[in-house]
């Protein structure tokens, strides 16, 4: 554990990088490269304490991942890290045929998740990263939902064998959890129960989903929020219980309506327990230049929007 | 470490010839596969897994030991080949090659056969992976050395030459490309498909120290992998090759690159390569 408090609005990025630093003094046998992006995906703090143990790769995500590989099969735990979209991108094949074919113990840092990001515009969007990542056999993908959270799914993608994609991103959002709040990976977390409907989301959008819930409670609306952190593998015990006692389920997520969160939750529900699920995200669009407050709202993210789709969506 | 051996030249001969015959069967056998680049790659495949690398069938996981990727992964009847002469696994393994539930994959799989340093298949990803071992295995301050295979035709990957660079920019010494230059790829001559000349040059320039011989002459070979040994820094050894060398009607023929052999062309060939087994 880093240590560190965080308070008020801190990007999920300065917890990636905490956790980084943090696993570095602990563990000799972390490593961590970077595609000329070391202070925009906060591994800088890492290159300065074990500068042995940092690669700086250049603008070559794709010999960034297979150096990885190498690293990985003589021992290392490396840690690989540029926006997300490129990860997930341009690196998908080096990701899929040489780390996850071999099982390999790489660990993938995101950064930019999502169109929070903002005035980079939708070359630099990750709005498909989850579902590139989660279809790959043994990878695991966690998109945590602040800064706390951010830095413990660091650590427990370490204590994780195998593959692991940590989504991240730079706009500063609200912490709402503690350094104590419980995080385990592959358990969903419950915000707060609700009868009425279930929300399911991950990534620090969650804050306008809780804030949503609460307009949507002063119309009479009682709205359950849950984390759903790690999307690959999925709670389905978490999901299904909560999704029982729901009408109708929402997915809220800063991603692709199809392939990710949203799709995860559809996937699991139609098999075991089928029910109306509306997936709300970016509909099969690209992302724009925009602040970050501004593509909320354009893209109806924003608590004020969301509580409007969920009223007009949900089954009374 | 139970290798190297140091096999004689004529020894070394004819294990590259028994390798011959124990690919083509392969294929044969298994209905498809590649014969072409098995067949230019194989001299040097014997005389680095006999004569130059550290390594043990014994304890294919011993983290002392030298690595070997194979970055064009297509051609693994060669270097299943060579394992089994090696020992790492019985030779009646190789006939069930591209089977289902064989450990013998159609492209090379650490995960199912021993002796396998790393997975490959999809092109251009070798020299990363290899990059990688070579900076943790400096890291631990292991003597351990890192070959990598590279095919000529491979050279057109974009990915190849962001390794070149990095190699050449970190002054790796513990790692060696090799490229077996056959001089054809799929769809016709590498010159024709599309340039990738002057191979020397471009990872010259990149800081790499390149070595050049004949990939069929054991002789050649001994003399660069011996004048290579020691060089500071990252070294490629480019070896002029011949695509399905050993084999007549194969030899230079493009169209061998990935076709099953017939009965008729199983039995040429199996006489002309000594047919001892």
């Amino acid at each position: 554990m880093s240590g560190k408090e965080y308070a008020g609005l801190v990007s999920t990025r300065e917890g990636f990088s905490a956790g980084l630093k943090a696993l570095g003094e602990k563990h000799e046998d972390i490593y961590v490269l970077c595609a000329d992006l070391s202070e925009s995906t906060g591994t800088a703090g890492f290159r300065d304490e074990y500068p042995d143990r940092f690669i700086e790769m250049g603008i070559s995500e794709q010999d960034m991942v297979g150096t990885a590989a190498g690293l990985a099969l003589c021992g290392k735990v490396p840690f690989v890290s540029t926006y997300g979209i490129f990860l997930s991108g341009r690196a998908w094949d080096q990701v899929r045929n040489t780390v996850c074919y071999m099982d390999l113990d790489v660990k993938f840092g995101g950064a930019h998740g999502g169109i929070s990001v903002g005035p980079d515009g939708a070359t630099h969007q990750a709005l498909e990263d989850i579902a590139l990542m989660r279809v790959i056999p043994n990878m695991s993908v966690i998109v945590p939902s602040d800064a706390y959270e951010t830095e413990k799914a660091v650590y427990a993608a370490y204590e994780r064998k195998g593959p692991v994609y940590i989504r991240y991103a730079r706009e500063k959002t609200p912490v709402y959890t503690k350094r104590s709040s419980p995080f385990e990976f592959g358990k969903g977390i419950t915000v707060k129960q609700g009868k009425d409907i279930a929300i399911f989301a991950c990534g620090p959008v969650i804050t306008e989903v809780i804030a949503s819930a609460g307009i949507l409670k002063t119309r009479g609306i009682d709205c359950g929020v849950f984390n759903l952190h790690t999307i690959k593998p999925i709670d389905e015990k978490f999901v299904l219980a909560h999704a029982s006692a729901a009408k109708t389920v929402f997915t809220v997520e800063e991603h692709q309506t199809a392939g990710g969160l949203g799709s995860a939750v559809s996937e699991l529900l139609s098999m075991k327990l089928p029910r109306k699920v509306v997936r709300l995200g970016i509909d099969d669009r690209f992302g724009e230049s925009g602040s970050c407050a501004e593509l909320m709202k354009h893209f109806g993210l924003d608590a004020e929007s969301l509580s409007v789709r969920i009223e007009r969506e949900m089954i009374p | 470490m139970e290798y190297p051996v140091k096999l004689e030249t004529v020894e070394l001969e004819g294990m590259a010839r028994a390798a011959r015959r124990l690919i083509i069967k392969m294929i044969y056998e298994a209905g498809s596969g590649h014969p072409g680049g098995s067949l230019s790659c194989i001299d040097i495949l014997v005389y680095l897994y006999f004569n130059v690398m550290r390594h043990d069938p014994g304890s294919p996981g011993d983290v002392g030991r030298d690595r070997f990727i194979l970055s064009k992964g297509h051609v693994c009847p060669a270097l299943y080949a060579v394992l089994s002469l090696c020992g790492y696994f019985p030779e009646e393994d190789l006939f069930t090659l591209r089977r289902l539930g064989s450990p013998l994959q159609g492209h090379p799989n650490m995960l199912k056969l021993k002796g396998i340093d790393a997975s490959t298949g999809s092109l251009g990803q070798g020299l990363s992976i290899g990059n990688g071992m070579a900076f943790a295995l400096s890291g631990n301050g292991s003597p351990a050395r890192v070959y990598c295979l590279l095919g000529d035709g491979e050279l057109d990957e974009g990915q190849i030459w962001e390794a070149a660079a990095t190699a050449g920019h970190y002054g790796l010494s513990n790692i060696t490309a090799i490229v077996d230059r056959n001089g054809y790829q799929i769809d016709g001559s590498c010159g024709d498909v599309k340039n990738k000349e002057p191979v020397p040059e471009r990872f010259g320039s990149l800081g790499w120290k390149v070595y050049t011989g004949n990939g069929h002459d054991m002789g050649s070979i001994r003399d660069v992998f011996s004048g290579s040994a020691g060089s500071p820094g990252p070294s490629v050894l480019i070896f002029d090759t011949i695509k399905g060398k050993g084999v007549s009607f194969m030899e230079g023929d493009p169209s061998w690159h990935g076709k099953p052999i017939g009965k008729k062309e199983y039995e040429k060939a199996m006489r002309e390569l000594g047919n001892e087994r």
